[in-house]
């Protein structure tokens, strides 16, 4: 049975990963489950420096989803590069580093710190909703995706992806703009912009008063972006937005994603993206599919 | 992993006690996640409230949904469970006059510490809105105060007014409860310089340290920083912390 994937030139030994932001830089979850079985990690986002993020409450339940807040708390690039990078080395299995510059030229210098070995992809990511510098402005807005696109693959020798925001109104410009920017793949969606009040103090749940909704909540909002954006563009698609079954992530490679990312789903279930994993293997050999890459875009409609 | 319920039932109002068979041995003040059923999707953290051999005790007071749901799990059904999780009370040998300091349902914690606690002076001070509970159980451990804000039961008041005047001769301050009470836990111990750890409370996802959503402001040579109460908490040494 073949599990292998390309994007771009980035060889993923199986398509399911585990999205940014919800698996930490890995060592939570190593004592959960084995991630040398895991297609890649894509890490939580990284800014130039360290950053505090968004003051609690973060997080916040709804109907089949959540709302977060967390405005990228994360170590900075140096301290990942330094404090977290070799933990993660130790496994087979592929770092994914998200960026998340303030200003195009911060996109720039976090690519030029992490173009080392240890790190096989960047994923630029133009679709925070949490902060007020960057994030989700430069992803609704398709000349800065160009531009950021661009300006990073000049500088980058690593497999680039541009992680798309699903708060804009034609994903297809977007998804047009990374792939003339350069783009290696795309992957989408990011988390949708919501948010939630408080009826006893009137007031909204977040200081920030919007946040991102994620959980299988979002999941057909995502699956229509992924197959819109796969006609779009040539370059490979990863999906992901409530993937929290083998199903949901068979839906999106149907769709047209090359390889799937879990994300709330790892909170609910620790080793979700394993079982995940096992459930396609088990799909494709009740189905008598030997090579993934038949179920990838494979689609009747 | 998933884990059989023993018993669940109210031992006070909207107060229940389940009990499970658990095969991990946690710390006092560590705290476990627990898939509610029903419509939820998070897990929601309880701390352990009591453990022998391979049971392990929860108390919790039903709030929303996730809580209404658990207090009608019954004896034999299985409920998914992480856990132990976070950093929990550290035990110092060297402290024979220690105060543990309670309100609400930030009291079950302490009665697992209490346990743990090989203090030859151990003060015991729990605070209740109006009903009391787990307080007999506590009565083995030490010597127990009880304040209720309505009278109801014990001292009428907070129970950092009871204990205001009784600090000087402690060595170590162990709380838990709602934010306003650990405040007043923490101005008392700055005021009598005692060292004083206490369990936090935020909203968490995945309650192991890697969704960043459960921030406890903390002190940093400069500013701030925001530490993780699932990792690094729950428990914080209070001087720590900005309330
Ligand atoms: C480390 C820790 C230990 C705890 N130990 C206990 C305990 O021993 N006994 C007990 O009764 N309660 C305890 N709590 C509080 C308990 O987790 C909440 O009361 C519970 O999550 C409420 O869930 P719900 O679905 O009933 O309420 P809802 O309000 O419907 O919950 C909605 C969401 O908000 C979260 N939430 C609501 N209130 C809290 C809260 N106070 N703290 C954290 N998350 C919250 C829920 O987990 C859920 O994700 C503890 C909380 C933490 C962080
Ligand atoms: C708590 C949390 C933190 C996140 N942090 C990041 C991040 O740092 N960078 C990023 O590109 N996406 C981040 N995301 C978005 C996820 O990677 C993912 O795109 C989104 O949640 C949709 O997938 P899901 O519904 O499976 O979670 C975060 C999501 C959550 C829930």
């Amino acid at each position: 049975m073949n599990l292998k994937v390309n994007i771009g030139n980035l060889e993923l030994k199986n398509p399911v990963l585990v999205a940014s932001g919800t698996f930490g830089f890995g060592k939570e979850y190593s004592h959960y489950l084995d991630l040398d079985n895991l297609g890649g990690i894509m890490v939580k986002g990284l800014t130039l420096y360290p950053k505090e993020g968004n003051p609690p409450p973060r997080i916040y339940e709804t109907p089949s989803g959540i709302l977060n807040s967390v405005g990228l708390q994360n170590p900075g690039v140096d301290g990942f590069i330094k404090g977290e990078l070799p933990f993660l080395n130790e496994f087979n299995t592929k770092i994914i580093a998200n960026i998340a510059g303030e200003t195009i030229e911060e996109f720039v210098t976090i690519a030029q710190k992490l173009d080392i070995n240890g790190v096989d992809a960047l994923e630029i990511n133009v679709s925070c909703p949490n902060v007020k510098e960057g994030g989700m402005s430069f992803g609704v807005n398709p000349n800065s995706v160009y531009e950021i696109t661009k300006k990073v693959k000049r500088v980058s020798s690593k497999t680039v992806i541009v992680k798309l925001t699903p708060n804009v109104t034609d994903i297809k410009i977007y998804a047009k703009a990374a792939e003339d920017g350069g783009a290696d793949a795309i992957s989408l969606i990011n988390t949708v912009t919501r948010m939630a009040i408080d009826v006893n103090t009137r007031r909204p749940v977040f200081k920030n008063v919007f946040a991102g909704l994620s959980g299988p909540a979002i999941k057909p909002i995502a699956l229509k972006n992924v197959y819109e954006a796969k006609r779009a563009v040539s370059i490979p698609v990863i999906g992901m937005g409530g993937i929290s079954s083998t199903e949901d992530a068979l839906e999106f490679m149907i769709a047209g994603a090359t390889a799937v990312a879990v994300g709330t789903y790892n909170f609910i279930n620790p080793t979700g993206s394993i079982d995940i994993l096992e459930g396609i293997k088990k799909y494709m050999l009740k189905n008598s599919i030997f090579d993934v890459n038949q179920l990838i875009n494979s689609i009747n409609v | 992993m998933e884990y059989v319920v023993r018993e669940n039932r109210e031992i006070s109002n909207g107060i229940y006690r389940l009990e499970l068979e658990f095969d991990e041995i946690p710390m006092p003040g560590q705290f476990v996640m627990i898939n509610c059923g029903g419509n939820t999707l998070l897990k929601r953290p309880f701390s352990i409230c009591d453990h022998d051999a391979d049971k392990l005790t929860i108390v919790y007071q039903v709030k929303g949904k996730g809580t209404y749901n658990l207090s009608k799990v019954k004896s034999l059904d299985t409920l998914e469970v992480t856990g132990p999780h976070g950093h929990g009370f550290d035990v110092f040998d060297k402290f024979n006059n220690i105060l543990v300091i309670g309100g609400g349902v930030g009291i079950p914690p302490l009665l697992f510490l209490s346990k743990k606690l090989k203090a030859k002076n151990l003060k015991i001070a729990l605070g209740f809105k109006s009903n009391v509970f787990l307080v007999d159980e506590f009565q083995k451990y030490g010597d127990v105060i009880v304040t209720s804000e309505d009278g109801n039961t014990g001292m009428k008041g907070y129970i950092t007014d009871a204990i205001k005047d009784d600090i000087k001769n402690i060595d170590i301050i162990y709380g838990c409860g709602p934010k306003q009470m650990l405040k007043a836990v923490k101005d008392i111990a700055e005021k009598y310089d005692v060292p004083c750890q206490i369990s936090v409370e935020e909203h968490m996802g995945c309650g192991i340290g890697a969704c960043m959503t459960c921030a406890c402001e903390t002190k940093a040579d400069v500013g701030f920083h925001y530490k993780k109460v699932c990792q690094d908490g729950p428990v914080f040494w209070a001087k720590e912390v900005v309330l």
